[in-house]
């Protein structure tokens, strides 16, 4: 479904899905550029509302405090705009079109992701 | 322009809802993928491998096409160097990625979802996103 979403995307409207890339480009919008954003991200709001009308809501737990979490959206804010992409636009989009510039994000990601949790969890205990 | 902002409230949609079905919603599944050295669950590499595989087609038959379905252009990144920005940018986002277990997609959701965490983590990011805009737009570009 991820993937279906990620090529009519490209294939419909011609854009790359990147979720951090889409939401930067609103800050300051150009003029004309701001619409389909909008689109695109009033339906992934939507998707939690659509979601449990059909079925029950699946259990999400969140272990870290309130701080972690605020320095951690701080850390992805930063360091998706920094880098040009986050999951869906370095990791499922930019591997689909075999960007090399993807790849090496996606390993940086996925590695200070795996060394974060291994300190947090078993380093720093 | 109607059905275009149909189809993209759709991609949308669909995007979210599958984020969901996969579990990316859930921080304490993402932190388990990402908990190489405890008890790993790897269940989120094949969600990302089926996308990607699904992706392969979508954009090998994007780079042949000149226009999108609707008409209009497709826009591909031009972008091809691989620098300092790039990688220290990936390994901050990784950071907070690990730290919480919400990336930026999944988090859109769960705060559509009511969770106030996760409303705490998109304020964050949203934050994060401005002050590094604010930035560059204070830079001249090189």
């Amino acid at each position: 479904m991820l993937g279906v979403a990620a090529a009519l995307f490209i294939l419909v409207n011609g854009r790359v899905l990147g979720i951090s890339g889409i939401l930067g480009g609103l800050f300051f919008p150009i003029k004309g550029d701001a619409a389909w954003r909008l689109s695109f991200v009033a339906g992934v709001l939507i998707a939690p509302v659509v979601y449990t009308l059909f079925a029950t809501p699946i259990a999400a737990r969140i272990d870290a405090g309130w701080a972690t979490v605020v320095i951690a959206g701080l850390l992805v804010g930063v360091g998706t705009r920094y880098g040009s992409g986050c999951t869906s636009g370095h990791g499922v989009c930019g591997l689909s079109r075999l960007s090399p510039r993807s790849l090496v994000a996606t390993l940086a990601f996925m590695a200070a992701g795996f060394v974060t949790v291994f300190l947090v969890r078993h380093a720093l205990v | 322009m109607y059905h275009h902002r149909l189809s993209e409230f759709i991609a949308g949609l669909l995007f979210g809802l599958g984020l969901i079905l996969a579990g990316m919603t859930n921080p304490a599944k993402v932190i388990a993928f990402l908990d190489l050295f405890g008890a790993w669950d790897p269940s989120l590499a094949f969600v990302m491998g089926g996308a990607i595989l699904v992706g392969l087609f979508a954009f090998t038959l994007a780079k042949k096409r000149t226009s999108n379905f609707l008409g209009g252009a497709i826009h591909l990144p031009k972008l091809k160097n691989i620098d300092r920005r790039l990688v220290l940018g990936s390994l901050i986002f990784g950071a907070g990625w690990g730290l919480a277990g919400f990336c930026p997609g999944p988090a859109l959701v769960s705060l559509a979802a009511g969770q106030p965490k996760a409303a705490g983590f998109v304020a964050a990011m949203i934050a994060g996103m401005l002050v590094f805009e604010l930035i560059e737009r204070r830079q001249p570009k090189s």
